[in-house]
């Protein structure tokens, strides 16, 4: 029968052994923060936040792609959507994100033209079928979705689809971490790694962090027996003074990721210096448009004016995204902010921490 | 947002895949992974298969999540 096991990973009685097996620890405070939004999500849905046994805290930590894209780069993609002849193409996280003076929602409202889409290969299609239009796509997203855009745009430049565009806001997750490392307060024991971003460019991406930075590193899939399998291995890890980066997530990732994805990635895409909401601008965190397509760079095509953007006023997000403090912390928290009337983008994205603890924490 | 599904490719033509996920038929480009072929499991996200999935390594992490707990995870089979 297909995918069996994956019964394996979500069984209870599993689940309640590993629970055991952490229980009996008896090792230093621990603080774990799991990077990526998705293992945000899985932790909150199957209540691990709550369950990991008194002395290992689970932070959240910068890895929902759309939660850490800065509200300039919001508003400039909602400025281009409201221009004539656009049709504006995004995944569907970003539709109700605020921006500073409206979201790609309110703008859809006020008559741009916004159409959410599963691929980019599907806004590729778009411009195919209206030829008079200009088709732009919000590229957000890490090193998982960076190559599918990477992909697509070499196909529009093969087949000559001059009305495809990309702004790209795509970001990288070493370079945060390591930003995250330098941070002088930084209260972090280890990292539990994205499993998705590291199928791509492989778990070794994390050595300067293990190594360099001393923080112990485990990429780990997305179900119950994953997550504490890798908390286990976490917790070995600081208990014997070591700092590596392992592996649990075996089944879905390559100990040298997808070299075919990074090297389309890497003829597509230069590295440049990107803005994190929260973490501010981090030297090479991000990807910008290669010369040779930058006939499909909307930020070169389409000029706009963003002067004005700033970030919501009273939200945190900035300090939840680096784990500085939780949902709870905030004033605005379930009273103003809610997944009804989201201040802040970390409460709009089905994998933002405050949206996670909002539906599962409380 | 990474967020990416297990799935069976059970067509495949152009680099375009079929695949299966829950039961339902989907297409997925295969220009990530080009030495995906017919009867793998792949991670899908985006429209892309993105890694295959390998069987062996999934039943290799609960052998080792039985060592680590002492026990039977898969029900006495000792496999
Ligand atoms: S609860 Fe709302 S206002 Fe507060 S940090 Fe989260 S998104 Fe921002």
């Amino acid at each position: 029968m297909p995918l069996t096991y994956l019964d394996e990973f979500r069984s209870a009685p599993h689940v309640q052994r590993l629970l055991d097996e952490l229980n009996e620890r008896r090792g230093a405070e621990l603080k774990i923060m799991e990077v990526c939004g998705t293992h945000t999500m899985a932790i909150s849905r199957y209540g691990i936040r709550q369950a990991a046994p008194r002395g290992i805290t689970l932070i959240s930590g910068p890895g929902c792609p759309v939660c850490v894209t800065a509200n300039a780069d919001i508003d400039r993609f909602i400025e281009i959507a409201m221009l004539p002849g656009v049709i504006a193409t995004s995944f569907g996280d970003m539709l109700r994100v605020p921006g500073t003076r409206m979201g790609l929602a309110e703008a859809r409202s006020r008559g741009a033209d916004v159409r959410i889409v599963y691929s980019p290969l599907d806004a590729l299609k778009m411009a195919r079928d209206n030829p008079s239009k200009h088709v732009v796509f919000f590229g957000v997203g890490f090193e998982t979705t960076a190559p599918t855009v990477a992909a697509t745009l070499l196909e529009a430049h093969e087949q000559g689809i001059n009305n495809f565009f990309v702004q790209s806001v795509h970001k990288l997750v070493p370079p945060a971490l390591e930003a995250l490392c330098s941070m002088p307060d930084l209260d972090i024991d280890a990292f539990l790694c994205p499993g998705h971003v590291s199928a791509i460019i492989g778990p070794q991406a994390y050595k300067p962090v293990a190594e360099e930075f001393g923080i112990p590193c485990v990429v780990a899939g997305f179900e119950p027996v994953d997550v504490l399998q890798s908390l286990i291995m976490l917790a070995a890890q600081v208990d014997e003074g070591r700092s590596e980066v392992e592996l649990q997530y075996s089944r879905g990732v390559r100990p040298d990721g997808n070299p075919q994805a990074m090297a389309l990635l890497h003829s597509v895409f230069e590295p440049a210096d990107a803005e994190w909401r929260g973490l501010g601008i981090i030297p090479g965190s991000g990807l910008t448009i290669g010369d040779r397509f930058s006939s499909h760079d909307a930020s070169v095509r389409f000029q706009v004016d963003v002067s004005y953007s700033h970030e919501p006023r009273g939200c945190i997000c900035g300090e939840i995204l680096t784990g500085v403090h939780t949902p709870r912390q905030c004033k605005m928290f379930r009273k103003v902010c809610t997944p009804d009337h989201p201040l802040g983008p970390c409460m709009v994205s089905s994998e933002g921490t405050c949206a996670a603890y909002y539906q599962y924490e409380d | 947002m990474c967020l990416a599904v297990p799935a069976k490719i059970t067509e495949m033509e152009n680099q375009i895949a079929t695949v299966q996920v829950g039961g339902l038929s989907r297409q997925a480009s295969t220009v990530l992974l080009p030495d995906a072929a017919v009867g793998d499991y792949v991670l899908i996200h985006a429209g892309f298969a993105i890694s295959l999935i390998d069987e062996e390594q999934a039943l290799e992490t609960i052998r080792l999540f039985d060592e680590m707990t002492g026990g039977m995870a898969s029900g006495g089979g000792g496999a």
